[in-house]
């Protein structure tokens, strides 16, 4: 591309334009997983030389291969309460979808159902999940609803809210077209106004599996490991009442990969369903 | 005033806003069948609002509208009826023939029924290897061309078009103006074209509805007795046409009383 390296032969090596792109692009993407990659692993190296340099105890801070070790060790007993925590937030995200879309339906349908119910989703909303943890464990016998109805309580607002505004944010020339050609109100709603909300739920989708799993892992904070089965946040309170530090640290672990993987997953759903038309989902050429 | 049998007419009409702003006054007219009608005017002179009137997406507070052929006004079937926005009101997440398929995917019709009459509305519009193609690939011309062939699909009987090629550049709204007029020429529907170009609105139409503001009303109506195509020869260069566009300048500005044309 450049005048002054062209040489005699220029189509012996120059490749043309498009495939140069298409190379700068790879490589682009390789290095977008190559850095934070390296990033992590450089952090780990420093950690590990850290802990080995300083002769740091394990039950201060356990070198990064000794909490490997322990999370694979004890896989037979952390993976139930993964499963438990993974359980626990798909069940309340699940919920949460359900409620915060009907809700938000029925909010677009009627603005006195809004302007009297929308505080209400706010006052839900504002108050810390911690301070009435313990009160809905009170009040809720068994102790499996009394988590998942806090973990609801928290990813339930951003579906909530980001339905709303999707469904209100149809183009309004689009709405006229339609009544223009006697659209059906169940027409209005499935052509116009679901894809229209569709980018704004699932961005209110990704914070609110996120928001999940901090429910789901207050919750259980604050419930204690009274069960029998308990999650992954109970592991973390009894490694530390044992001060079984790398136990705690492999269980930390295992709850930031999950929260990972439901935003990697959100995040991929979202391509998948929006990529192909929305702003929000488009590469930019530059 | 019409050569043919009117197929609308505006007896009076008149809009007041909620908010008492009087946007269209006493507007009557004889809309002709197979004609082409521009409404001409600066902002607020009630062309859109007559417009819209007509399309149903607003009602009259004064004089009615009366339909002598469907499509009628209220109750009855108004598919016959299409309407062109500004801005090519494209449904981003569906492919060109998803989008021109629109108007009979919402009168029952399956894909598969309705396959012909999208292609067939695509090349009337010159897009037929556009299909499968999403809005965001196309050009502005190119989106307004989808447009127009949605309102094609239902074959209307009156096509009512709001400032649709403003937003484009020259070039493109000269292409789109003369394909405009093949289509209306071949299927003989009616137009009502508004503007505020009184170049573009000499060049397109049969007849003028010139409009002034506060209060929206109609001043002057101008016949453009050209013969069609007009792109042939050199109509638009011509002695006569600069004759029309002058006349029609002072229709415009005889009512203006100083105010400005904003564009």
């Amino acid at each position: 591309m450049n005048p002054s390296t062209a040489s005699p032969l220029p189509a012996v090596q120059a490749s043309n334009p498009a495939e140069q792109i298409a190379r700068a692009g790879r490589r682009e993407a390789g290095l977008r997983v190559i850095l934070p990659l390296a990033l992590i692993a450089l952090l780990l190296v420093a950690w590990e030389a850290i802990v080995r340099i300083n002769q740091i105890p394990h039950y201060i801070l356990p070198a990064p291969t000794l909490v490997l070790r322990t999370l694979f060790e004890q896989w037979h007993s952390l993976a139930p309460s993964l499963w438990f925590t993974v359980k626990l937030t798909l069940m309340a995200l699940a919920a949460a979808v359900v409620g915060g879309v009907l809700l938000a339906m029925a909010f677009a349908l009627s603005k006195w159902v809004e302007i009297g119910l929308f505080p209400l989703a706010v006052v839900m909303q504002v108050t810390p999940i911690v301070a009435i943890a313990p009160l809905i464990l009170i009040y809720v016998d068994n102790t499996m609803a009394a988590l998942l109805i806090c973990a609801w309580i928290v990813a339930f607002f951003p579906i909530l809210s980001n339905t709303v505004i999707g469904l209100k944010s149809a183009d309004s020339n689009l709405r006229d077209l339609f009544g223009l050609y006697r659209a059906s109100p169940w027409q209005l709603f499935r052509f116009l106004l679901v894809p229209s909300a569709l980018p704004y739920f699932l961005g209110g989708l990704k914070i609110a599996g996120g928001l999940a799993l901090i429910g789901a892992v207050v919750a259980e904070f604050t419930a204690g490991s009274a069960g029998r089965n308990t999650g992954l946040a109970s592991r973390i309170l009894e490694s530390m009442f044992r001060t079984e530090i790398p136990m705690m640290f492999a269980a930390l672990l295992l709850v930031s990969l999950l929260g990972i993987v439901i935003f990697v997953a959100f995040a991929g759903l979202a391509k998948l369903m929006i990529g192909h038309w929305h702003e929000s989902e488009m590469r930019r050429e530059s | 005033m019409s050569a043919s049998a009117p197929l609308v007419s505006l007896r009076s009409v008149s809009k007041r806003f909620p908010n008492g702003t009087l946007a269209l006054q006493d507007m009557t007219l004889d809309v002709g069948d197979h004609e082409f009608i521009s409404f001409l005017g600066p902002s607020g002179c009630g062309k859109s609002t007559a417009l819209r009137l007509m399309a149903g997406l607003t009602r009259n507070t004064g004089g009615e509208l009366v339909w002598h052929q469907a499509p009628t006004p209220a109750g009855g079937e108004r598919r016959d009826l299409g309407f062109v926005f500004q801005e090519p009101t494209l449904m981003p997440w569906a492919t060109v023939f998803d989008n021109v398929f629109l108007p009979m995917r919402l009168a029952g019709m399956s894909r598969g029924e309705a396959d012909a009459k999208v292609r067939h509305a695509l090349e009337m519009v010159g897009l037929s290897r556009f299909a499968s193609v999403y809005p965001r690939e196309l050009s502005g011309g190119m989106k307004m061309r989808v447009s127009i062939a949605r309102t094609l699909v239902t074959q209307p009987r009156l096509l009512l078009m709001d400032e649709p090629f403003a937003a484009l550049d020259e070039m493109t709204r000269s292409k789109l103006n003369n394909d405009l007029l093949a289509i209306w020429k071949e299927h003989r529907f009616t137009i009502i074209f508004v503007t505020h170009s009184v170049y573009e609105s000499v060049y397109l139409s049969d007849r003028i509805v010139v409009m002034a503001p506060r209060p929206g009303r109609v001043v002057d109506q101008i016949h453009i007795d050209e013969p069609y195509p007009r792109n042939a020869g050199d109509f638009h260069v011509s002695e006569r046409y600069n004759a029309h566009v002058v006349r029609v300048q002072k229709a415009l500005h005889a009512n203006l009383d100083g105010l400005a044309i904003d564009h």
